[in-house]
């Protein structure tokens, strides 16, 4: 309740300050990019990791869980990210897309399908060699993301990563992934990419993060902007292995006339947070988020989403779903903003959990923060167990009670997964919840 | 807006009085000096001639307030309070102990006249038996001055005195009970409260008793630049049952007003009690100048099985109002309910709402809150409800609905839901809207006028909640909500 005194620097805080003094001068953008991760180093200096007394992180404290910082990786040569590649297994191997690939944190160029996105109207770069060439634009972020200490984290150390642009009117006949795998060695990453969309462009980007070991310290930042009546879908898939700390930002910024969906599986490592900060920037646009999460084993996984409806007209809809089993942690925080003047603004929010053992843990925080009049907001939230009468009735029909349970289970997460709307996504995270609850002991 | 400032002109000329309950009564005080050191606190006590743990407690509560700081995390501007500009005892000089109301200051005796306090002395003297009998403990500023109805109280064995009375006649009681379901070092505005709390009203109903009348405290407000420090305890042994009711106004003045009430409820096996409240402290001019700042800190504990804590409010008033009146459902099956009406006009700002800490096996709770915000107002509610890890059960309804008038209001929703029990079933809901235009068409098709249309409609926002208040406050909570948004449409 009451303000504490900013405590001792922890190991892990002490290892971050040294790692940005030896890794200063090495870091990509010029003068004005510099003066960003200065900015950003000394806000972290003055407040240091976020913990359970940042309102925003009071579920997630990442003070506590980082007990020290490995080393940020350096580039591998291109043979051995392919062997990282390789090992790390792939989420949409039957599906033709188009892949990009970043090992922890840089991207292989050689590696991806840098020329197929050419023919289609997609420029990529390294982000290392966009914010030299462009600078500290790159770097810009919605209001609502700046002050978070994780988004902070990222702008001082990132390094590499994607910047990834769709041409005007461009229409991508099949999907791009961006795989992001991390290696068998600890290490941090911070990298970031930036999608953006041009107007009346269409496409569905799938990320997928996986890899790590025990150790690895993943702070990656996803920054979209969506063009004026840009028609985007972008799919999160996160399994990566189960000892790893991973933050996931997502920022996306619409246009007017933009539609995006922006997707969020989390199921892998040991304590993910995933955060989107979405701000509506043009009249009229429609912003579907979506998340699944599923966590067992001590795991800890976080949900966490800023809705700033800063513009009137727009739509927003919610729909986050989580099933927590032994001993693990869940958490959703989501908050929809209504700024003064946003009016005829239609936000609605649906948080659910589904309890699946009697030490699961969840909480919820959905934040309504309404500054217009002429709206309409709501969110509803619900936490409890799988219903005993559904289960007799299924069983009273010969199913037995492991598959049963499987099949509430699904039919609990189906509302999110339908909303997808998109076939391949919806095979790809269908399979992966059969696998998650095929492994139930 | 110009069409706010248009209607609040408009309404401060309707309404001469302007705030009904803005008068002060002259009657002189007996002051310990502003300011807040341990000599005050030792004033205060022997003042009241206190029992020696008494004042360590408090010395012990003030101690641990000088080591705290201001909690900052609730949705609430204000200057900077300065603790020692305060005056932390004011006592009415002429009223060392009242026999009877012949020996009550007349003056005082014509405040509540305008206040319309139902003391039904009169019809006590008469004779006659009123049907619906409330007993009154009035505290006019710091020092309860009138207490009647206490014999037939005595008959039921009830207690209901003075905390300060029953610090005398009932020391082991208090001792009991006092701090325990707030706790000294519960928070900033508790610890204060701990350390200066003046007076407040004390009640026993022993086991198995029903009681046999409303009771009710009107608080008022009156010495300038006195800080209110309320200490409520209220106690149902098992079986027992009661009904509180508290209702304030306060007078106008130019500086802010410190109140900062502890209230404590226990309920032991199978007892149930219901706690409720219209507020209407002065809310500060258009400018939001001059409201009392309302930092309260309630709490209910449901220690006994099958017990039953039930918290009404109606919150009108206030510049600043900081309240989360809780339920601690620690007894098996016992239950928790939550009604609220937090109505905010002009620069009000209200940061209410509710805590239900599921502990206990079985154990339910209820929360229905209906916030209306005008004006320049904001309006926050925050919650939290928790299942702890052997509440097996436990079950929470949470209904938050808010209403907006104007554009330049603001409504907000800020629930904790934390559930540790796999059999815990928790479910939340929360909307936000404006009063349609089709209602207002409908409504003014048939002749209302704006206002009355709105007073309409918002009474039928609130209709879940009015409908728990004893009939006494339903009607003049009505009234007050519609006076309230006077001045919020056209």
């Amino acid at each position: 309740m009451n303000m504490e005194p900013r405590t001792l620097e922890t190991k892990a805080e002490a290892a971050l300050a040294e790692a940005y003094e030896t890794m200063r001068d090495a870091l990509p953008g010029g003068a004005g990019v510099a003066r960003l991760r200065t900015e950003a180093f000394d806000a972290f200096r003055a407040t240091g990791l976020p913990h359970r007394r940042v309102e925003e992180w009071k579920y997630s404290d990442l003070r506590a869980r980082l007990k020290d910082v490995p080393a940020f990786a350096a580039r591998r040569s291109e043979a051995d990210a392919k062997a990282v590649l390789a090992s790390a297994g792939e989420a949409y191997a039957s599906v033709d897309r188009f892949r990009l690939v970043i090992v922890d944190g840089h991207f292989y160029p050689e590696l991806s399908d840098v020329a197929g996105l050419a023919g289609e109207g997609v420029t990529v770069r390294p982000f290392a060699e966009a914010l030299a060439a462009d600078g500290e634009a790159l770097l810009d972020l919605p209001v609502v993301a700046l002050a978070d200490a994780a988004v902070g984290l990222n702008a001082i150390f990132c390094a590499d990563g994607l910047d990834l642009a769709i041409a005007d009117n461009t229409k991508l006949t099949k999907p791009v992934e961006i795989v992001h795998v991390s290696g068998a060695e600890a290490a941090s990453t911070a990298e970031r990419v930036l999608i953006r969309a041009g107007a009346k462009s269409e496409a569905v980007i799938l990320q997928t993060f996986v890899g790590g070991v025990e150790g690895t310290f993943s702070n990656t930042l996803t920054d979209i902007r969506a063009g004026k009546g840009a028609g985007l879908t972008v799919a999160r898939l996160q399994a990566e292995a189960a000892g790893t700390t991973h933050i996931a930002t997502a920022t996306l910024t619409l246009a007017e006339e933009a539609q995006a969906k922006l997707i969020c599986a989390g199921i892998g490592s040991g304590f993910a947070r995933h955060q989107s900060f979405v701000a509506f920037d043009g009249e009229n646009a429609r912003a579907d988020l979506l998340g699944i999460t599923m966590v067992r084993d001590r795991q800890h996984v976080d949900q966490t989403l800023v809705v700033d409806h800063a513009v009137p007209h727009c739509e927003s809809r919610e729909i986050f779903k989580t099933v927590v089993d032994d001993g693990a942690k869940g958490v959703f925080q989501g908050k929809i903003i209504v700024r003064p003047h946003a009016q005829k603004t239609d936000g609605q929010m649906m948080t659910q959990s589904l309890l699946l053992s009697e030490n699961a843990d969840m909480s919820l925080k959905p934040e309504l923060e309404i500054f217009a009049d002429d709206v309409q907001c709501a969110h509803g939230a619900t936490s409890g167990q799988i219903d005993e009468d559904l289960l007799f009735y299924l069983r009273a029909r010969g199913i037995p009670e492991k598959e049963a349970r499987t099949l509430l289970v699904l039919a609990f997460l189906s509302e999110a997964v339908e909303e997808i709307n998109d076939e391949i996504v919806i095979e790809a995270f269908e399979g992966r919840i059969k696998d998650w609850l095929s492994t139930e002991e | 807006m110009p069409a706010v400032q248009e209607t609040i002109d408009r309404v401060r000329s309707i309404d001469v009085d302007q705030y009904k309950y803005g008068f002060s009564t002259d009657i002189e005080s007996d002051k310990a000096p502003k300011g807040l050191n341990e000599d005050i606190i030792r004033f205060i006590s022997a003042k009241k001639n206190e029992p020696e743990w008494m004042l360590e407690w408090r010395l012990d509560a003030y101690k641990r307030w000088l080591t705290m700081t201001e909690p900052t995390w609730a949705r609430v501007e204000y200057p900077k309070i300065d603790f020692n500009d305060i005056y932390y005892y004011s006592a009415p000089k002429s009223t060392p102990g009242p026999k009877s109301l012949d020996e009550v200051d007349p003056e005082l005796l014509a405040t509540y006249a305008k206040l319309g306090i139902p003391l039904q002395e009169q019809e006590i003297l008469a004779g006659v038996e009123p049907k619906n009998r409330v007993a009154v403990d009035a505290v006019f500023d710091s020092v309860s001055v009138v207490t009647t109805f206490k014999e037939e109280l005595k008959k039921a064995g009830v207690i209901f005195c003075s905390i300060s009375e029953a610090l005398q006649e009932h020391p082991e009681l208090v001792k009991k009970y006092i701090g325990s379901v707030v706790p000294v070092t519960d928070n900033y505005y508790a610890t204060l409260n701990s350390a200066v709390f003046t007076d407040g009203s004390f009640v026993y109903i022993p086991e198995g008793v029903r009681c046999p009348m409303e009771l009710s405290t009107y608080f008022r407000i009156n010495e300038q630049n006195t800080g209110q420090f309320e200490r409520t305890l209220i106690i149902a042994e098992k079986g027992a049952y009661v009904s509180y009711l508290e209702g304030c106004t306060a007078p106008q003045r130019d500086e802010n007003q410190l109140h900062a009430a502890v209230v404590e409820l226990i309920a032991l096996d199978d007892a149930e009690i219901k706690y409720s409240t219209v507020q209407n402290w002065y809310p500060g001019d258009s400018e939001g100048k001059g409201g009392i700042y309302n930092f309260v800190t309630k709490r209910g504990d449901c220690r006994g099985k099958n017990s039953k804590i039930s918290w009404t409010q109606v919150e009108t008033g206030s510049a600043i109002t900081w309240k989360y009146p809780s339920c601690i459902l620690r007894g098996d099956n016992s239950r928790g309910e939550f009604y609220s009406i937090a109505v905010s006009n002009g620069r009000q700002q209200i940061d209410s709402g509710t805590k239900m800490m599921h502990l206990g096996k079985n154990t339910s709770s209820r929360i229905i809150s209906k916030g209306i915000s005008a004006g320049k107002s904001q309006n926050t509610y925050r919650g939290l409800v928790s299942a702890h890890r052997k509440a097996s059960n436990a079950r929470n309804f949470t209904q938050c609905d808010s209403l907006l008038i104007g554009q330049d209001c603001g409504a907000h929703t800020v629930p904790y839901i934390d559930s540790k029990n796999a059999t815990a079933v928790f479910e939340h809901e929360a909307t936000t809207s404006k009063i349609s235009d089709d209602q207002m068409f409908y409504c003014q098709q048939r002749g209302l006028s704006d206002e009355e249309a709105v007073a309409l409609i918002v009474n039928g926002f609130v209709k879940d909640v009015i409908q728990q208040l004893p009939m006494e406050f339903a009607v003049e909570a009505q009234k007050l909500i519609s006076i309230s948004l006077e001045g919020s449409v056209g």
